[in-house]
């Protein structure tokens, strides 16, 4: 087939294109045929179509995620907002940190390891290109049933894969969670977060400026990674002889990003770039038309210039392809020469493809022949906006207006069996299996979101800023993944209306701004979509880390106390949903409560001993996971102590103080006008509650047992 | 006191080990893998890491690196030399060590605080500890089994070059618990864990990683 | 065009974890044919036309060097059509 031109376009305007095999809408077809003023060229038709995809152009979350920025409180600490790669707070003495988090689903239900590895690769990609230095990251995933077939399939290759790729760059996980539900079993979720560091005058940011700059590609060659859809263009050029592997799978090479990292770094200590992007999902589309619609809007391209590790793939091709570790630099002329040292002495592949132009069009010639001709705005930022339909699903009132329908312990043997079936669950039980493969969090109930979107994302962000001020951090700003089915499904679309809504009316009231985020839609097999998972990530400041708080205690004779009033919140908690129950109505977030919650604990950092904060399992998983830390034990009173055990009344964190201490910390409690209850003593060898013994080991056996048995 | 830090493409504990020799005492000098130059140092470390992606085997291709020339011609002559993790494979591929490390026996990366014995302290790395001495410092890779034929480890064993042991449950499969071996002449050693990263309780499990880096400064000082 | 291709497999004696994986995984897929079953890696090399003697034995030498490590790996060097 001969080269799709921009003068054969003009010349040719009937010619039939697949663009709904593109995944593009009649509607949106029109519309590009309206922009150019003629048909698009095969190039500008795949440039387009993955591009206004909902996954690079969140047509369908648009409309909603703008109440971030409408919402967003002011913040003196937010120095770089929504809208590039990630967000960057001030952390003070110059420094800044950057930080988001990613998804990468749906190719991790395909090719586990690689979905993850490659999930990885490229949050910190992002990182990396606001010039930071990536320093650590974070996973949170979710699975079917633990004993399922499926999760057995996928998870130990997504924890390798997270760990493989995180591990070679040398970036410690220090957490995450691992969650287990039913309606994740076709569409298992990983999440990707990525923190790094950098001064204030390092930040770096995605546009193209000044005529006559250079447009340079450098890392991995590019080859079929990651075409999808765009081999039906492919198809139509090759008969039998073409190359017959076009792996929608991206596999990831993570020696080549540390390469790249440490290149990098280099080249911005050099101060030798004026813009950069990553290639992340879409590729050279996408980093060729965001620098330049993020810039002066002119730019150049000879796309025959791209080094290729696959010489057979066609112009369409190399603009989709996903392969990974690219980074594409806008480098003034006179510090070309630098640049291409640095790259040589790590022995990265660097290009000069192009220069940044007067005017607003972007250009791509292959052999000298147009093939792109387009404003960047429209492929970049300026895509379709859906308003897509929302009605409230018809199971909220159903289950709003059910009751929850457990058994209640009742006696010192079931108190003491409910303890280590909480201890057991899969959702609770000891990670060690996961994080040992790890280098060395977040959390979002997702069964009070399907009971209550609007509620549930406000108590996630609730519980993440009350688990950084737990360890005496004062929370900054927040970045979030929204996981969610499909948005063609006016229920799903509801669910992530009022999760966003939610989350933006709690960033506002609680003062964090949201500095960006993803958003992962179709997570959805048939016709049963996942739990709405909004994960939420906060990132906090410590003045000084030696004096973090400990999750737990190391000594006898300290008092343990329960801040936060327990009410019987059974709905949505892990105990109704191991007897099979996802109904009731959620808790009501209490932002106001939190937030004062937060300043006692930021304020107790000084003398608390530890503090832990209760989520998932409520006391009796906060109970467990603090005895078992440092293996010493404690003796508990509670007046009713099956609800006291299993509620998740959200707010509520356990202190231990020296006895010295009491006194101050029930000060506190009434100066930010907190509940306040005694909960016993530490020490001795078992978890006591009431007449229930339960000795640290069997607890322990019970705890770290359930990973091993189910994943080898 | 100057000790060389072999930084090569993939190396992730270059600096923790430069940290570590800082706060040693010594000073710490940066070597690039692709310059044939030791700069007059007087010890040198492989620093741990995925030194090219871990490709084709572990250490196999930094063996080969410009900077390896000088290293072993060195150490043929006495200069002490450290290798950590990605550093012990790349002095067994190196042929400066003998045996290899292979893939951990349960297949799974593994990072976690791991109990060792100092078994033999005439080294220049280990002069700082007691015979006998345990201490806990980070074990964290994926190819740490320590593998070699019966009769160099009836040599090892019988000469006493085995410098460490795991303490408890074999984290690897390593044959005889070893961790840690020196060469024949005792200037020579390779160890798994990192003792780099338990130098300060601040950021390790313990700060008894420490003692490999003040034992260098007092071989020199001697 | 032939090809050099050199296979090298661990010795008998060294511990060979993946090979063992993939014995376990065989039987749990339904494949009871496996006594045992050992890893190895194969390194496939074109040359300009056909291989000569003298480029087969500079394999030889990369292959005792490089592409293998004597210490735990034997390696056979073949030309395969």
């Amino acid at each position: 087939m001969a080269l799709d031109t921009v003068v054969i376009a003009q010349s040719t305007p009937d010619t039939v294109q697949p663009f709904t095999e593109l995944g593009l809408k009649p509607d949106e077809y029109a519309r590009i045929k309206e922009i150019l003023g003629r048909r698009p060229t095969s190039s500008e038709l795949a440039m387009y179509s993955v591009m206004w995809s909902e996954h690079c152009s969140y047509k369908s979350s648009k409309v909603h995620l703008k109440q971030f920025g409408e919402k967003a409180p002011k913040s003196d600490a937010l120095l770089v907002g929504i809208g590039e790669n990630a967000g960057v707070v001030d952390v003070g003495q110059g420094y800044a940190v950057t930080f988001k988090i990613e998804s990468h689903n749906h190719p991790s239900f395909i090719e586990p390891y690689q979905g993850a590895a490659t999930g990885v690769g490229g949050i910190v990609r992002d990182i990396l290109t606001m010039g930071a230095r990536p320093i650590a990251v974070m996973d949170p995933l979710r699975f079917g049933p633990a004993d399922a077939a499926d999760t057995r399939r996928v998870l130990p290759g997504i924890v390798a894969g997270v760990g493989g790729y995180g591990n070679c760059l040398g970036l410690p996980n220090i957490g995450g969670e691992v969650v287990f539900d039913e309606t994740y079993i076709g569409n298992p979720l990983v999440n990707a977060l990525c923190v790094g560091v950098m001064k204030h005058s390092d930040i770096k940011l995605a546009k193209a400026a000044g005529a006559g700059n250079l447009v340079v590609l450098y890392g991995a060659k590019t080859g079929g990674d990651g075409i999808g859809g765009v081999s039906v263009l492919a198809s139509e050029t090759f008969g039998a002889g073409g190359s017959t592997k076009r792996p929608s799978v991206q596999v990831g090479d993570p020696f080549v990003e540390k390469v790249l990292i440490e290149c990098s770094l280099e080249i911005f200590a050099e101060d030798l770039v004026l813009g950069i992007q990553d290639l992340g999902g879409a590729g050279l589309s996408c980093a060729t038309s965001e620098l330049a619609s993020g810039g002066s809007g002119g730019m150049k391209v000879a796309l025959d210039k791209v080094p290729l590790r696959d010489p057979s793939l066609s112009p369409e091709e190399i603009l989709m392809s996903e392969s990974q570790e690219r980074m594409c630099a806008i480098v003034e002329p006179s510090k070309i020469k630098r640049f291409l040292e640095i790259c040589k002495k790590w022995d990265v592949t660097v290009t000069v493809i192009g220069e940044v132009t007067d005017g607003d069009r972007l250009e791509i010639t292959w052999n000298g022949e147009v093939i792109v001709n387009v404003p960047p705005r429209t492929v970049a930022h300026e895509g379709p906006v859906y308003n897509r339909p929302l009605a409230q699903p018809a199971y909220i009132d159903q289950v709003n207006s059910q009751k929850v329908n457990v058994p209640m312990p009742s006696g010192a043997a079931e108190i003491k069996a409910a303890v280590l079936k909480l201890a057991g669950a899969p959702n609770l039980a000891d990670k060690s299996w996961v994080t040992a493969q790890y280098d060395k969090y977040v959390q979002g109930n997702t069964n009070w979101s399907y009971l209550n979107p609007y509620q549930g994302a406000k108590l996630a962000l609730a519980e993440a800023a009350r688990n950084i001020a737990t360890a005496g951090a004062r929370p900054l700003a927040v970045t979030n993944c929204l996981n969610f089915g499909s948005p063609e499904d006016p229920g799903v679309m509801w669910q992530f209306a009022e999760s966003v809504r939610g989350l933006a009316d709690g960033c506002l009231e609680m003062g964090l701004p949201v500095t960006g985020g993803n958003v992962s839609f179709y997570n959805q097999t048939g016709a049963v979509a996942i739990l709405p998972t909004p994960v939420i990530g906060v990132l906090g400041v410590i003045q000084d880390v030696r004096k973090r708080t400990s999750m737990s205690y190391k000594t006898s004779g300290l008092e343990l106390f329960l801040l936060g009033e327990t009410k019987e919140d059974l709905a949505g908690s892990e105990w109704a949903f191991l007897h099979g129950q996802r109904v009731g109505q959620s808790p009501d977030a209490d932002l106001a409560r939190e937030m004062r919650l937060i300043e006692l604990l930021l304020e107790g950092n000084a003398f608390f001993s530890a503090a832990h904060d209760l989520s998932q399992g409520g006391l009796s998983a906060g109970l467990t996971e603090m005895v078992l830390r440092h293996n010493v034990g404690a003796n508990i009173s509670l007046s009713n102590p099956a609800v006291d055990l299993l509620s998740e009344t959200p707010g509520r964190v356990i202190v231990a103080v020296e006895v010295s201490k009491a006194s101050q910390l029930q000060a506190l409690a009434t100066k930010y006008s907190i509940a306040i209850s005694k909960l016993g003593t530490t020490g001795g060898d078992s978890l006591t509650i009431n007449d229930s013994v339960i000795s640290l080991d069997e607890l322990r056996t019970e705890h770290t047992s359930t990973f091993p048995r189910l994943f080898g | 006191m100057r000790v060389g830090v072999i930084t090569f493409p993939g190396t992730l504990d270059d600096r923790d080990a430069a940290r570590a020799v800082v706060a040693g005492g010594s000073e710490a000098v940066s070597l690039w893998h692709a310059d044939a130059d030791l700069k007059s140092v007087d010890a040198v470390i492989l620093p741990g890491g995925f030194s090219y992606g871990d490709y084709l085997r572990c250490g196999a291709i930094s063996r080969f690196a410009p900077v390896m020339q000088l290293v072993i011609e060195a150490a043929g002559k006495g200069m002490p030399v450290l290798g950590i993790c990605n550093g012990f494979q790349v002095l067994c591929e190196s042929h400066l060590l003998p045996g290899a490390l292979t893939r951990n026996s349960d297949l799974h990366f593994l990072c976690r605080d791991q109990e060792i014995e100092i078994v033999n302290n005439s080294t220049p790395w280990t002069s700082s500890y007691k015979t006998g001495e345990k201490i806990v410092i980070p074990l964290k890779n994926g190819e740490g089994s320590f593998q070699c034929d019966d009769k160099t480890l009836a040599e090892l064993e019988g000469e006493g070059r085995v410098i460490a042991r795991y303490v408890g449950q074999n984290p690897n499969g390593s044959r005889n618990l070893i961790a840690g071996i020196t060469n024949a002449r005792g200037n020579v050693v390779g160890l798994m864990p990192h003792p780099e990263h338990a130098i300060d309780e601040l950021t390790g499990p313990s700060a008894q990683g420490l003692g490999f880096f003040t034992s260098i400064l007092n071989a020199m000082v001697k | 065009m032939a090809k050099i291709v050199v296979d090298v497999m661990l010795k008998p004696e060294i511990l060979d974890p993946q090979g063992n994986a993939v014995a376990s995984a065989l039987p749990r897929l339904g494949f009871s044919f496996a006594k045992s079953v050992r890893q190895g890696k194969r390194f496939e090399i074109e040359v300009e036309g056909e291989p000569t003697a003298a480029q087969l034995a500079e394999v030889e030498k990369a292959a005792e060097v490089l592409l293998s490590n004597p210490v735990i790996e034997n390696y056979v060097v073949r030309v395969e059509k």
